[in-house]
């Protein structure tokens, strides 16, 4: 396929914006300009685009409510927060071709008839953010953003807003809590931040992938955009790869490639031809699959009918070598210090979880405490706020569902031990 | 407490909003680039300045993990061990930190040189392990390139 979100990005440097226009940049805007809002909105409609962050909801149906509201002004922001273990996918985008995301931002804007955008972008990632905000100056000395856009009445002004190291303000509305200054926790829905987001204002928040696809759609049409990929969820996708592959990294392939693809054509098959043992498809609070399921189609509609989700298109590949037991223990740790502390099951729950995984790790595992986790994680399951408790039960659930062995062994050991002491 | 470049700063960004609470996170990074923390003095002075109680500041800011409320070592390392970086060897490099510079987890060797922070993911896991040193970035480290590249923060 054809690359559009990566395209060039290894043969120059696009962060300067003489070099992106060489190569075809700015000029979807200028076709844009030329469009009424309201047939942008329905243009990305036709064009079936879902976000990318991880939900996968029609984009153009999440813009015509922000637009359909007349409270002004409008906000558009960008969510640069990956901070989903294994995603790095936004990250070429964002260091190496960021006048694709700013010239979908501006679109985007005009779209919605937003004044204001925001780049919220993980504070984890500071080359970024010098990069964006040279970039964004850059856009700004050239009339493409600021007041009166090229000539026309269409204002827009977009600044970067770095985090500060909070998983959860991924979340919409986290992020905006965040945004305006507080403790970056989820809000409850409705009101929705399309109605009532930023400082109570009409807000959509789309992903840094979703925004970038925008150029491309008016580019070339909502039509010939629509045949890309799998008719549900046609499109380029970024897959972050990482783990035990011979080449991992950021692929931009047709979404609906199916993992095996993903792993052996394109990121050369497992490091040191071991044996597959276990695939995390989506990031890590997506579920653990087995080898036999690599067939599945990679996108938002296939994923769920194989156990698991597309969730950002993180794929974590590993190996015969690795103790799953330990990665689900990681995970945990991982979730117990990013619960942001507003529902007691989530809160309370993950750092059960963690601790009866730690002890099982280290040896003092007892009988019993296999079905205790899966009773934990029963109770934390559809009783937290948010997805993020949510997502923690279902990893602990799926891995022993698909690896029990894996935690079994770690007690019986122990076992054999004590019983020789014993003897 | 806050010097006068500090403030202007401050006030320069907050004009990117219509509320001047939204400039909170902002104004606690520079705060913490000029002092390398952010001490409950300064804590109540941004609150004075953005005109939002001290105790929320505090509330804000303790609630995110990049901001530090205690004096830091001169040089931040910021070690990623989740899951991609920790199947590719990094709990081995905090190992190595530990018996090289005597420094646990979250804390700072006793000369001041370093601090440790086990981070949770930062992106760069098809690269890992991976690191921040202050605001540079390194990946693909290894048990011998890890003392190597930390040996340039004197
Ligand atoms: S599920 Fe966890 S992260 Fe979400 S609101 Fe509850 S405590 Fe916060
Ligand atoms: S897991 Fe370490 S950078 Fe992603």
């Amino acid at each position: 396929m054809e690359r559009f979100l990566l395209k060039n990005i290894d043969r120059s440097d696009l962060t300067d914006m003489d070099e992106y226009i060489k190569f075809g940049g700015y000029s979807a805007i200028l076709k844009a300009l030329e469009m009424k809002p309201s047939d942008i909105i329905d243009e990305v409609k036709r064009s079936g685009l879902r976000g990318r962050g991880g939900a996968g909801f029609p984009t153009g149906m999440k813009w015509s409510f922000a637009a359909a509201d007349p409270k002004k002004p409008k906000y558009l922001i960008c969510n640069a927060d990956e901070g989903e273990p294994g995603t790095f996918k936004d990250k070429p985008i964002l260091e190496k071709n960021p006048h694709l995301l700013i010239e979908g931002m501006i679109i985007s804007g005009y779209a919605l008839q937003a004044e204001y955008g925001y780049i919220y972008l993980r504070g984890e990632y500071p080359k970024a953010k010098d990069i964006l905000e040279k970039a964004i100056k850059q856009a700004y000395n050239r009339g493409y953003l600021g007041d009166n856009i090229h000539g026309k009445e269409v204002n827009f002004h977009l600044y970067v807003h770095q985090g500060a190291g909070a998983y959860i303000c991924g979340e919409e509305t986290a992020l905006i809590e965040s945004l305006e200054g507080k403790r970056g926790q989820p809000k409850i829905k409705p009101p929705f931040p399309v109605n009532e987001g930023f400082l109570s204002k009409p807000t959509v928040v789309n992903n840094v992938e979703t925004l970038a696809n925008i150029p491309y759609i008016i580019e070339i049409g909502a039509e010939a955009y629509s045949k890309i990929g799998s008719p549900e969820c046609p499109g380029p996708k970024l897959f972050s790869v990482s783990g035990n592959v011979k080449n991992p990294g950021v692929y931009e392939l047709p979404m609906g490639t199916t993992l095996r693809e993903i792993i052996y054509t394109h990121c050369g098959g497992i490091r040191d031809d071991k044996k597959l043992k276990a695939v995390i498809p989506g990031g890590i609070s997506t579920p653990i699959l087995t080898p036999d399921k690599i067939d599945c189609p990679m996108d938002f509609v296939n994923m769920p009918k194989y156990g698991s989700m597309l969730g950002s298109g993180a794929v974590m590949v590993f190996d015969e070598t690795v103790d799953l037991a330990k990665i689900c223990l990681r995970a945990m740790k991982f979730f117990e210090h990013e619960s942001c502390g507003k529902c007691t099951p989530c809160r309370e729950g993950i750092g059960w979880m963690r601790a009866i995984l730690e002890r099982i790790c280290s040896g003092s595992g007892m009988a019993g405490d296999i079905e205790l986790l899966i009773e934990v994680s029963k109770n934390i399951a559809g009783k937290t706020f948010c997805p993020l408790g949510d997502g923690a039960a279902v990893v602990v659930q799926s891995f022993i569902n698909n690896f029990r062995q894996e935690f079994e062994q770690h007690i019986s050991k122990e076992f054999s031990k004590e019983i020789k002491v014993a003897a | 407490m806050l010097s006068e470049r500090v403030v202007n700063e401050i006030n320069q960004i907050q004009k990117r909003y219509l509320d001047a609470r939204a400039c909170l996170l902002p104004a606690l990074y520079v705060v913490q680039r000029e002092h390398g923390w952010i001490s409950p003095d300064a804590l109540e002075a941004v609150g004075d300045l953005l005109n939002v109680p001290k105790a929320t500041v505090k509330g804000v800011s303790t609630f995110y993990s990049m901001f530090r409320h205690r004096p830091i070592g001169r040089h931040v390392i910021q070690l990623c061990t989740n899951v991609a970086c920790m199947i590719m060897g990094a709990e081995r490099l905090v190992d190595i930190l530990r018996s090289r510079y005597g420094i646990e987890p979250n804390s700072t060797t006793d000369d001041g040189r370093f601090s440790l922070v086990i981070m949770e993911c930062i992106g760069a896991c098809g690269t890992a392990p991976a690191m921040l040193v202050d605001s540079d970035f390194y990946d693909n480290l290894t048990e011998e390139n890890v003392i190597e590249i930390l040996e340039r923060y004197k």
